[in-house]
């Protein structure tokens, strides 16, 4: 029988100790229907998940469903929108309560006196022409200056196929005010023209990719084999799709037979009731999905399978690595 | 003796429900080292630990709480654990 042991050797098998126990539990919860933008290609509002349900107004209310989630195993939190930092508040109540990550846009900075190392994304579509086209305005110039040497926030570069060849750019400058960031593809929910990947644009944005990690290897928080999966949707010769998510909420997960999934994992809705089907948009087709936390996650759900030879094992664990970086279960 | 014997059986029956259920090759519930590591030796995560846990409680009727599963890192713990709960 193939073991860790036979498969590693000292140093890549004290990287795996670090990581093999950590079980990190993690669940999705929209903060807020609103948002200071309205980004075409968001698949909250094209997908109108902000009418799914009515937010929960009174703070007591979060509070006491943090504290189930928390009972529930939910060992981090990731926050999301509409644009959570809307309802500091609500932010608070997780904050206080768990390990807690926000995605935001940036536009308002989480107050760090009270946030002191609270986890933050910052999400950025790319330079300012496309955030422009894209999201209505040049959002990254305001996010850097509101974070530059936040030691507790990353950029979240969500690549189109525009921004082929301009990946640079745009690492550069969130390497000069001293932020990190993390890259993933955008799925073009709304179908808006010319951000539609194709298989060659995959393939050049999977070279890109690797080339800024070799060169920004400080800056850029990823793996290569996480490119190789994201650009190409397979992992050992299987696809990515619904079958195989591992993202799917837990009450609302009817497949069989069940693939490998997140252990108990539900995204749910601002009134605190309402689930939504997986970590993104319910309307979103998961043949094209590119969602990068899901493909994360199906390659962390899914250890034993790259049990198969020394170098599956070390891609495995980069991922790992990766995901437990990005929400600081261990050091950047 | 009698004590010994059980556990020496239910650690073998352990074995051969991880083995078909998560498929493990190479390996037979004689030859399958009951104090390995489940999680870092043999890389099994707590779904796996969960799909065994179905199939021993239907064999053996007893449930095994999933706040239970960290202490439960090899096949004697788990057997420990069984014949616990099977002689409680
Ligand atoms: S900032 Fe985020 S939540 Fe708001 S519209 Fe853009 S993608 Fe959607
Ligand atoms: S849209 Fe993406 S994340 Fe959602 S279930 Fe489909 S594949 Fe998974």
């Amino acid at each position: 029988m193939k073991t860790v042991s036979s498969l590693l050797d000292k140093e890549w098998h004290a990287r795996y100790s670090r990581i093999s126990k950590l079980n990190i539990r993690s669940s999705i919860y929209d903060v807020t229907n609103r948002c200071n933008l309205r980004c075409k290609g968001c698949f909250f509002f094209s997908s109108g998940e902000h009418q799914a349900a009515p937010e929960e107004n009174d703070i007591s209310q979060w509070e006491a469903f943090i504290d189930k989630e928390k009972a529930r195993g939910v060992n981090l939190a990731i926050l999301i929108g509409g644009e959570p930092t809307l309802c500091l508040d609500r932010v608070e109540a997780f904050y206080r309560r768990l390990p807690t990550f926000c995605a935001t846009n940036g536009l308002i900075k989480v107050p760090r006196e009270r946030f002191p190392d609270m986890m933050v994304g910052i999400s950025v579509w790319g330079d300012e022409e496309d955030e422009k086209i894209l999201r209505g305005k040049d959002t990254f110039s305001i996010s850097r200056k509101n974070y530059a040497g936040d030691p507790y926030t990353y950029y979240l570069y969500t690549i189109t196929p525009k921004q082929i060849g301009k990946t640079e750019a745009v690492i550069r400058k969130i390497r000069d005010v001293g932020l990190k960031v993390h890259m993933q593809l955008l799925s073009n929910d709304e179908g808006v023209n010319g951000f539609s990947w194709s298989v060659q644009e995959l393939a050049d944005i999977r070279k890109e990719m690797d080339a800024m990690l070799d060169t920004y290897a400080d800056t850029v928080i990823s793996s290569k084999y996480y490119h190789e999966i994201i650009t190409s949707g397979k992992m050992m010769e299987r696809s990515f799709g619904w079958l195989e998510c591992p993202s799917v909420t837990d009450a609302l997960d009817n497949r069989q037979p069940q693939p490998k999934r997140l252990t108990n994992f539900i995204r749910w809705a601002s009134d605190l009731k309402t689930m939504h089907r997986c970590c993104t948009s319910e309307t979103r087709d998961c043949s094209t999905c590119k969602d990068g936390a899901a493909h994360m996650s199906w390659v962390m759900v899914n250890k034993r399978a790259h049990m198969r030879s020394t170098q599956d094992l070390q891609n495995w664990i980069q991922v790992y690595e990766m995901f437990a970086k990005l929400y600081q279960f261990i050091p950047w | 003796m009698s004590k010994a014997i059980d556990i020496e059986k239910i650690i073998l029956r352990v074995a051969e429900i991880m083995i078909d259920e998560l498929k493990l090759e190479d390996v037979t519930p004689q030859t399958f080292n009951p104090d390995m590591d489940l999680v870092d030796e043999v890389g099994i995560d707590s779904m796996d630990l969960a799909t065994v846990a179905l199939v021993l409680r239907d064999e053996y009727g007893i449930r095994i709480d999933e706040d239970d599963y960290p202490k439960l890192t090899t096949i004697r713990l788990i057997s420990a654990y069984i014949k616990n709960k099977l002689s409680a």
